[in-house]
This record gives C-alpha cells, structure tokens and sequence, in this order.
C-alpha cells in the first residue's frame, strides 16, 4: 500500500520493509545464541539426571567413600564442602564489604586507589590454580596451618574475595548521592551515613556479590587439590584445622575411575552440589526479596 | 534595626567577603551579605551563576566535593563556622537542609524523621518529637495511620514535606531549601510555600529558586545572583523583596526579574 498524502515522500527511499527484514534477522540470531545455551544445559542436565539418580540414595549421602561403588558415599566430601563454604563465608564477607566500603566511601580518589581497584578486577581473573598454589605456599608452609580446613577456606577466600569486592562496589556506587547528603545535611558523620543509609540501601546488591562469590567457591577444585590433595577420606572434620576434602574433588576422582558404576556415583554427586549450589542462591535470593520489599514498599 | 546596646544581632548568618573555587574555576567572587533572624531570603538567578553553590556554603556541603577552596567568612551567630576549630557536622545540626529532588530514605516514614535525632543522640521522646515535627510540617494527618509503611509510597509533596520534617525535627536555626518545589506539581508547591510562612515564625530560611514568581511570593529579602565574564558567581543586588521586585536598582537585576533575561 502507498500513500500519496505528501508531495516530498519522492526524496526518500524508505525501504520499510527491507529494514524490518534486518531487524527480524537480528532477533532469529540473538533467540539462537539463547537457545545454543539453553540447550547445552539442558543436555548436561537430562545426562546427570539420568546417569546419577538411580545412584541417589540417603545411604549415598551419609556414606564415607569406598571402592566398592555399592557402599560408596559422599558424606566426607559433602561434610567438607559446608565446613570450607562456611568458613570462607567468614572471610570473604566481612573483609570483602569492608574493602569495598573502603574504595568506595573513604578512599581519596588518586592514581594508587586507581591502580588498587584495577588490580582488583584483574584478579577476579587469574586461573584459580595459581591461588591454589599461592595457598599452598603462604597458608600451609609459611603459616604452617597444615593442610587444613582453614588453609582450604583462606585460600578460596583470595579467591572469590574480588568477586565480593567488585559487586559491592557497585552496588555503592549505584546508590544516589542524595542519599548521601540527606544524611550529612542531618548532622551525620560518615560512619553514621556508611553504617545507617550506605550499607542497608546496597545490601541487596552485596548479597547478590555474596552469591555469585560462593557459587564459584563452591565448584572449586583445583585450588582444593592444591591444599587438601585427599580424596580417600573416611572422617568428617571436626575442626578447622582438620583435614578434609570437597565434592568436586570426590566427583573428579569418581570420574577417572574405569568402572563405569562410579560415573553413576559421579553424577549423583553432582546431583547432590547442584542441590546445594541452588538451596544456597533460594536462600541469598529470599534474603535479599525480603530486604527489598522492607526498603522499598 | 540594629541596637547598639546588646550584642545580640538580629542578622543570624553573615557572610563577607566570601570566594569559592572548585579547583581553578571560580564559583563565587566576593560575596557579602547579611541575613536576618526569622525571615525567609531567597536567592534567584540564571543557572549556573553559584547560588546552589552559595547555599551549601552554610552547613559546609561544599566540603564533601574535592578539589573545593573557600576564602572568606560565613558567621553563624556572629562566629565563624570555616574557622580552623569548627566541625562541619556539628554546623549542619544548626543549619539544615531540603533538596531539590525529594530525598527520603528508603526507609519507614517513622525512621526518617527520627533518623537525626537518633544519630545526634537525641535523649527526649523520639515519638512525641517525630509526631510535633510532621505536624509543623503539615504532614501529620496523611501518614499518621502508616509511620511504619516505605517514605517511598508517598507522593512526590509528601516526600519533600516529610524531609522538611527530618530536617526539622532536630531543631536547627536555620533551613537552607535548595529549589525545593522543582520536582513538584503546583499544588504541591502551593503546600510547601505555605508551610514556608509558617516556618518562619520559628526558623530562618535560606531558599533557592528559579521560579521568580515563588520568591516574590514566599520571601522577605531577595538577594540576585548572576555570572560574571569570567562565569563566576556574583552577588548583584540584595534587599528587601518588595523592593527588589517593584524598583531594582540594577539593570541585569530588571532584566531577569521581567523575563528579559535567564
């Protein structure tokens, strides 16, 4: 259809549909790299599932492994991965907050606080392995923590802290700056509008880096193999300075063996960390709802 | 006006000679003027030419942007609040503040207003002073059945008057409003002058505008900012309102207030 109504619409050659084409080109090709995603993980899944659900049982849960695939369990490595989240939780979160309340409300803004923050991104990137290595050197030989529980915890601790870091900041930083001067024009020091208004405005987004830093912990093998080197444990840890070893480590193991009953103990660990990995995120995603519907609503 | 048997000064805030940069620009150029107990002054001028800048020299706002430098002298009760010894948090206990945007906290309405007496460590009822501060800031019979729902569910007048009430409910002296009705519906600025007549009685009120007409409604003492050649703020004209509105003794001055000019 063509309309005529104006005398000037010979200057332009519109194309509608042509560029509508383009478009509708466009959107097929982002669906597609959704769907490429959506699909590999589906795939793994059904695969895990199918592989390690018959393997599902509470006896697989409280028992210590074995190499008869029949009695074998995961409740060693299931009794250390708590114990590492646990205690890397008690670093990284208070030492990661309060670092990046430090950038990002008392740091003066110069070249050096400049070079921090961008080392700090940097190594949010560094292959975790080299931590691993940098934990076994300064927290089991130096400190000589042993190949402890809180040697594991300090390490993963280095690690996932930049993730904390970089999340909190921007949560701050998101903050509006009126915020800010309310509190002040009120007569508040800067403690007072860190601790009263910062803080519990960008706790939400805080959580969110408290997430995503121990989901990453929790999938963490190499740096573990580096400080544990255990696999064949047939004890819980009772303290922190015990030895112990973790669910990636028992699934990796698990998996190298020959038999093909032990790929089936794999994917039921698996199963059994992903059950964890999203118990965890409900309960940091809930946390951080209820916080949201008390501040905002 | 002035009674040379008591040392009491009617004028509460002084400002002389006052200079500020943010780094090498020049905001404000030798600024002097006196402002007195219990009025309400209004500072008009085109944007740009430093009259935000000249009210957050009062509760030292200024000094949480870096790179900012003040020479001169601003006298809160004849003393000077940028002398060495002087704490800008405790100046800002005597000097408020209301912003140009709404700023409650994201908090419960109850929480706001008390928030400055909790952080001053106010020692009465926090209850009782909550409730007299949202009266005096006509607020009370709106939210007296929610204290405790979000300060964000009310309207966008509700939000600045229940931060007029934060402000004042730690009794300062005086109250600096930064274009406080620009984010604002004209009935809700109608309720905010209004309160602005009733403050008064009680505070001394410095306000910034843009809208000509609001300061000749709601101010006593008018004083006229605008840019100099250089773009820093200069001080052309201050006296009475009425004055000012009905014979400038500046040209710029007739100019802006007659729409010619900003």
């Amino acid at each position: 259809m063509t309309f005529n109504t104006l005398n000037y619409s010979k200057m332009y050659n519109r194309r509608i549909a042509m560029r509508k084409g383009i478009g509708d080109a466009f959107y097929s090709l982002f669906l597609l790299s959704v769907l490429v995603g959506i699909i590999g993980l589906i795939t793994l899944l059904v695969q895990v599932l199918t592989e390690g659900i018959p393997w599902l049982s509470w006896r697989f849960i409280t028992s210590f492994p074995s190499r008869h695939p029949q009695e074998a369990g995961i409740f060693s490595a299931l009794m250390g991965t708590i114990w590492l989240m646990g205690l890397t939780a008690v670093f990284t979160v208070p030492i990661g907050v309060g670092a990046a309340i430090y950038l990002e409300e008392y740091a003066p803004k110069n070249w050096l606080t400049r070079l921090i923050e961008l080392n700090i991104a940097n190594l949010a990137s560094v292959p975790s392995i080299i931590y691993g290595l940098l934990g076994l050197t300064i927290f089991v030989g130096w400190m000589a923590l042993g190949r402890s529980i809180l040697a594991g915890a300090l390490t993963l601790s280095l690690l996932v802290m930049p993730i904390v870091i970089l999340a909190s900041r921007e949560a701050i930083k998101a903050l509006p700056l009126t915020y800010r001067e309310a509190a002040y024009a009120l007569g508040a020091t800067r403690w007072q509008v860190t601790k009263s208004v910062v803080v519990p405005a960008a706790l939400p987004g805080i959580l969110t880096g408290v997430i995503l830093a121990m989901s990453r912990a929790i999938g963490e093998a190499a740096p573990v193999i580096a400080i544990s080197a255990l696999v064949y444990l047939t004890f819980i840890p009772t303290s922190p300075l015990d030895r112990f070893t973790v669910m990636p480590i028992q699934i990796f193991n698990w998996i190298s063996r020959p038999q093909n009953e032990f790929r089936g103990l794999a994917a039921a660990g698996i199963i059994v960390l992903l059950i964890i990995l999203l118990s965890m995120n409900a309960l940091a995603i809930f946390l951080r709802n209820r916080y949201q519907v008390r501040t905002e609503v | 006006m002035q009674n040379s048997n008591y040392l009491y000064n009617s004028n509460i805030l002084e400002v002389k000679n006052l200079n500020v940069w943010y780094r090498a620009f020049q905001a404000l150029k030798e600024i002097s003027l006196s402002i007195p107990r219990h009025h309400v002054i209004a500072c008009i001028g085109p944007s740009g030419c430093g009259k935000s800048t000249f009210l957050r020299c009062f509760n030292r706002m200024n000094d949480l942007i870096p790179g900012t430098r003040i020479s001169g002298q601003v006298l809160l009760d004849g003393q000077d609040i940028y002398n060495s010894g002087v704490d800008p948090t405790e100046i800002r206990t005597h000097i408020g503040m209301v912003f140009q945007k709404p700023n409650p906290f994201p908090k419960s309405i109850f929480d706001n207003v008390a928030f400055g007496l909790r952080i001053n460590g106010f020692k009465g009822n926090i209850k009782e002073a909550v409730e007299s501060s949202l009266r005096r800031a006509a607020l009370w019979d709106e939210v007296k059945d929610r204290l405790n729902k979000s300060a964000l569910t009310l309207s966008g007048g509700q939000q600045q008057r229940l931060c007029i009430a934060r402000a004042i409910a730690i009794q300062p002296a005086v109250i600096l409003m930064d274009e406080p009705c620009s984010a604002l519906d004209p009935v809700a600025t109608l309720k905010i002058e209004d309160l602005i007549a009733i403050l008064k009685e009680e505070y001394t009120i410095v306000i910034v505008t843009h809208n000509i007409q609001q300061a000749a409604r709601v101010s006593d003492y008018t004083a006229f900012f605008t840019m100099a050649d250089d773009r820093s703020g200069i001080l052309v004209e201050f006296g009475k309102t009425n004055e000012i509105f009905s014979n400038p003794k500046d040209k710029r001055t007739e100019d802006y207030i007659t729409g010619r000019f900003g």
